[in-house]
């Protein structure tokens, strides 16, 4: 060791080192009398004032939970609300004969043996002096009943609650979500003084997102009880202030016919007011009744929404993650245009396959013979793969990811509900970090189908329409349209917008197309353009749910429902003032054509029916 | 010193002092510290409502602290004393780790996830910094030169910066006591101790410009807990209500109607002072006082009769961050020192506190037991 020794002088060393616990001792000695003479002061001269404030009649502070906030739609019709529930509930301590009372009670409103052992069970848990239910949401019979017999029951009391309620149940579970008991978890993130009152919060949707605003601010009673803990009178009160009212974007009655529309299948739908981002209607189906989450939902019922194959809670719209299939073309053959790899009238011949220059595998047309010479408009319009598959080997995938990415994709949109996904957009770098491989050709060419590593949410898929209808301006979705509190200030919500430069010429082209696709003969969506006195702009998709094998041919009745492509339509409407863009998907829905852009048509014909009324 | 002798002269039945001298238990600390655990035990069962499922699980941890004890106490202080810098270093890189995790999971982290069993390394940083400090400033002659002084303030300070930063205001200030004790008892300069002292309250400022939003409400809180009666203030309103109304000979064990009506929150961790104060009164309070006085007191002893350096800094620097833990726990219950996290040590329900105290004791406990005998 190269360290150099001082000499060390073992006796200073002692001396010092002793001389140090002494004086430690003493310090450890005035710190403690320091604690004492405390104590002393505390417990025997301020003894008498902290008794009183402790003992019978003691100052309680009782604090005044707030009212929640409401919760309506564009139109006012309320979607959350308060519902008064009365319990009967009983304090043990000011009750001379426990169970003769409990058996009167139970002769009297007829209680089952089973709710009894419940209560007692509860009690025993509770501290004392606490209130304890016996019988929860009661009848007005019950009210009555106990009303007339109330004197013959000290101890007993009828005790109201609010307890929120959702008028619309499974239609709006997924956007204004449900409240429930505060957890653990919970209790130690949230400000303790503003829920010591509270019992539930906001678990998920707008309930939740918004939950500073909808709780309001707790007040505080100071009241004087007695050694029974009953309250004499209360000395001192800051009353609560009530939650914020909030409005939505969302209109139930839209929302409620894309949920219908939807019918058999699962899946989502979203649409979005185009000038400002607003969201009308957020549909992930099937929803489920959010009420009983709100009282606490029996173990047996919150297992079998979780172990249904229909995924209830899952939120589609928010985290469903799809294969954009070929609503991404639109993207994509701007993307040509933009880049100059395409002109709009550029044509190819599509045989119903595609070949990579001296690879044998054919990457096939969803159509067998093929579309013959197509241009852009026709690609978009007849949904010609081959023409896209080229398009997309000439753009490459660099290109392709740094333009679908202006539009949204592979990024959360900042919809003001929480657990959005973001998707994925494929890039190099991606599939080097993620898959540890490089990107090979052909995957650039099914990018191009919206097929592949691409996954997108219902919501991310509206707002690009949006953004293409928009013609390059971007809005941020958002649900709460106004926030009013309690004293009527109201606040708007921030419209956050950007623009894509895009030149006139070729988002024209595009829309153009997308016209083509609703009101062409040969549109894929035809359908829905008949006997409509405005223009749909619109791409049918498909996403695969399987792969099939090469040159395989496939019969739908065959292949198990489940096993089927999911169905994919955006659209928005009118074209040349758009106002609407919508997305739908419909799981296992087959075809956009058929399944998933009549379900567009209803929302769009119906949004622009009630705009034209107002 | 002298208080203590007659202490020495305590002789356990011999059997059961037999085994426990062969354990290198040291009899009467082991005593007092058990009886510590039943007054735990006591207090517990009210402070809780009376459940036995609180108790069940703290008999589970003081177990497992009384046995992580008697290990540590088997161990010869060499052993301590050659691993200290390495203990040391591994316990700032878990720290740091669990620093960045925080980072990623966004909020307040202080556990390592172990899968099964979760590690709090700030803990087991409450032991090493003054093993270390202790470590390297018996390497050099004391009283510690102008370097030593400066390396360990350094030494000191990385700890208690990365835990404050968690952050936990109250294990960041007894890991810079337990450093600050090795110092101490190292001979520090009295002019020394009185800038340091001068240097912190010039630095008072910056100290508030740094803290979070919730910590600088505690101090608020504590110089008027009557503004915010609901909110902040309502810990010490409720404390101190609880402590007086307990007057000279307290309500009696399960008497206390603060905790009892829900009017005391955290009543059976930090706030379990005030509990026993209410239900025990000043007797009671003076005797608990006596008790740790007894366990420094004999904590100080041992490292009287310590027989090199290492073992002495580190047991009276153990010893010194007893006596801290005890002060700002009882001292923020009565309303002279702000709230930071401290619970009162051995007695407030919770695991890792009593686990890092006893496996404290075991270190004590082996530097005494392992003495060699020399001639007087």
């Amino acid at each position: 060791m190269s360290r150099t020794y001082t000499i060390k002088n073992n006796l200073v060393e002692n001396r010092l080192f002793f001389s140090r616990i002494l004086v430690a001792f003493i310090i450890i000695l005035l710190l403690t009398s320091a604690l004492i003479v405390r104590l002393v002061y505390l417990q025997i001269v301020g003894h008498e004032h902290y008794s009183s404030m402790a003992k019978d009649n003691s100052i309680k502070i009782k604090p005044l939970p707030p009212t929640r906030g409401m919760i309506y739609d564009r139109n006012g019709k309320i979607l959350a609300e308060n519902m008064p529930s009365y319990s009967l509930e009983l304090i043990p301590e000011q009750i001379n004969d426990l169970d003769d009372t409990l058996l009167r009670l139970q002769k009297l409103l007829n209680i089952s043996d089973e709710k009894i052992q419940q209560y007692q069970k509860q009690r025993k848990r509770e501290k004392r002096f606490t209130s304890t239910p016996l019988l929860m949401n009661m009848t007005e019979e019950e009210l009555a009943k106990f009303a007339v017999a109330r004197p013959f029951f000290p101890g007993v009391d009828i005790q109201v609650h609010l307890v929120r309620h959702y008028p619309y149940a499974e239609l709006t579970s997924h956007v204004v979500g449900y409240m429930g008991r505060i957890n653990e978890a919970e209790l130690k993130s949230l400000p303790v003084a503003e829920y010591r009152g509270s019992s539930h919060v906001g678990k998920i949707g707008i309930e939740n997102s918004y939950e500073a605003q909808l709780h309001g601010k707790t007040g505080y009673a100071e009241i004087e009880t007695n050694a029974q803990a009953r309250a004499i009178r209360t000395v001192n009160s800051v009353e609560p202030t009530s939650g914020a009212n909030l409005y939505l974007t969302l209109d139930i009655d839209l929302q409620k016919t894309a949920y219908d529309a939807l019918d058999i299948y699962n899946g989502a739908v979203v649409a979005i007011e185009i000038k400002t981002g607003g969201v009308l209607v957020f549909v992930s189906r099937p929803g489920f009744d959010p009420n009983p989450f709100v009282v606490g939902i029996s173990n047996d019922a919150y297992q079998a929404l979780q172990s249904s194959d229909k995924q209830p809670l899952y939120n589609r719209a928010l985290r469903g993650l799809y294969p954009p299939g070929s609503t991404l073309k639109p993207f994509i053959g701007l993307a040509g245009l933009e880049y100059n790899a395409i002109s709009s009238q550029h044509r190819i011949f599509c045989p119903g396959f595609y070949q990579l220059p001296g690879v044998k595998h054919r990457y096939r047309d969803w159509k067998k013979w093929g579309h013959g010479s197509v241009n852009l408009n026709d690609a978009i319009m007849q949904s010609c793969d081959v023409y896209f598959y080229s398009l997309a080997s000439s753009l490459g995938i660099d290109n392709m990811h740094d333009f679908l990415q202006q539009f949204g994709f592979g990024e959360k949109t900042g919809i003001d509900l929480v657990g959005e996904k973001a998707g994925l957009l494929p890039s190099r770098d991606w599939k080097r970090n993620h898959r540890k491989q490089s990107w090979y050709p052909g995957e650039t060419l099914i990018t191009g189908i919206g097929q592949g590593f691409t996954q997108v949410t219902p919501l991310q898929l509206a707002r690009a329409t949006a953004t293409l209808a928009n013609k390059g301006q971007i809005v941020t979705p958002f649900l709460v349209d106004k926030i009013v509190d309690s004293d009527a200030t109201t606040h708007g919500p921030e419209i956050h917008k950007g623009t894509i430069p895009l030149k006139p010429n070729n988002i024209n082209n595009i829309i153009n197309a997308m016209v083509s696709v609703v009101h062409g003969e040969r549109g894929t969506a035809k359908g829905i353009g008949k006997d409509i006195n405005y223009l749909i702009g619109g791409k049918t998709g498909t996403a695969q749910v399987f792969n099939i094998k090469q040159d395989a041919r496939y019969n739908e009745s065959e292949i198990e429902f489940k096993l089927r492509d999911h169905a994919l339509f955006i659209a928005f409407a009118p074209a040349d003032d758009p106002k609407i863009a919508v997305a739908v998907i419909a799981e296992n829905g087959s075809h956009g054509s058929s399944v998933a852009a009549p379900i567009a048509g209803k929302v769009i014909k119906q949004f622009l029916e009630s705009e034209n009324e107002n | 010193m002298k208080t203590e002798t007659r202490r020495e002269q305590f002789q356990p039945p011999s059997a059961l002092g037999n085994i426990l001298r062969k354990l290198h238990i040291d009899i009467p600390l082991f005593l007092t510290l058990v009886l510590a655990s039943m007054v735990s035990f006591v207090v517990l069962y009210s402070a809780g409502s009376q459940d036995t499922g609180i108790l069940i699980r703290q008999a589970a941890r003081i177990g497992l602290a009384f046995t992580l004890m008697t290990v540590l106490a088997h161990i010869n202080p060499y052993q301590f004393k050659r691993y200290s810098a390495l203990l040391f270093g591994l316990g700032i890189m878990l720290l740091i780790a669990v620093l960045i995790m925080g980072q990623i999971g966004k909020g307040a982290q202080r556990w390592l996830d172990l899968g099964f069993f979760r590690f709090q390394p700030s803990e087991m940083i409450k032991i090493t910094t003054p093993m270390m400090i202790a470590w390297y400033l018996a390497e050099h002659s004391l009283p510690p030169k102008w370097k030593q002084l400066s390396i360990a303030g350094v030494l000191i300070i990385i700890p208690t910066l990365l835990i404050a930063k968690q952050p936990d205001l109250g294990t960041s200030l007894l890991v810079a006591s337990s450093g600050a004790g090795v110092l101490f008892f190292a001979g520090l300069s009295w002019r020394f101790i009185l800038a340091i002292i001068a240097s912190l309250a010039a630095l008072t400022p910056v100290v508030w410009h740094l803290m979070h939003d919730y910590q600088r409400g505690r101090v608020l809180t504590f110089l008027n807990p009557e503004a915010d009666p609901m909110g902040r203030g309502y810990h010490i309103i409720q404390s101190k209500i609880a402590i007086g109304s307990g007057g000279i000979y307290g309500k009696g064990w399960l008497g206390s109607t603060q905790s009892e009506l829900d009017f005391l929150p955290e009543s059976s961790t930090d706030f379990i002072f005030a509990v026993f104060a209410e239900e025990f009164g000043l007797f009671g309070c003076l005797g608990l006082l006596i008790l740790y006085l007894l366990i420094i007191g004999r904590c100080l002893y041992i490292a009287s009769q310590a027989q090199d350096t290492y073992s002495r800094l580190l047991a009276g620097s153990l010893a010194f961050t007893f006596f801290v833990y005890v002060f700002v726990n009882i001292g923020m219950v009565i309303g002279i020192l702000p709230v930071v996290g401290v619970p009162l040590p051995l007695i407030s329900y919770g695991g890792t506190s009593i686990v890092t105290l006893l496996a404290g004791f075991g270190i004590l406990m082996s530097i005494h037991t392992h003495r060699k005998l020399l001639p007087n």
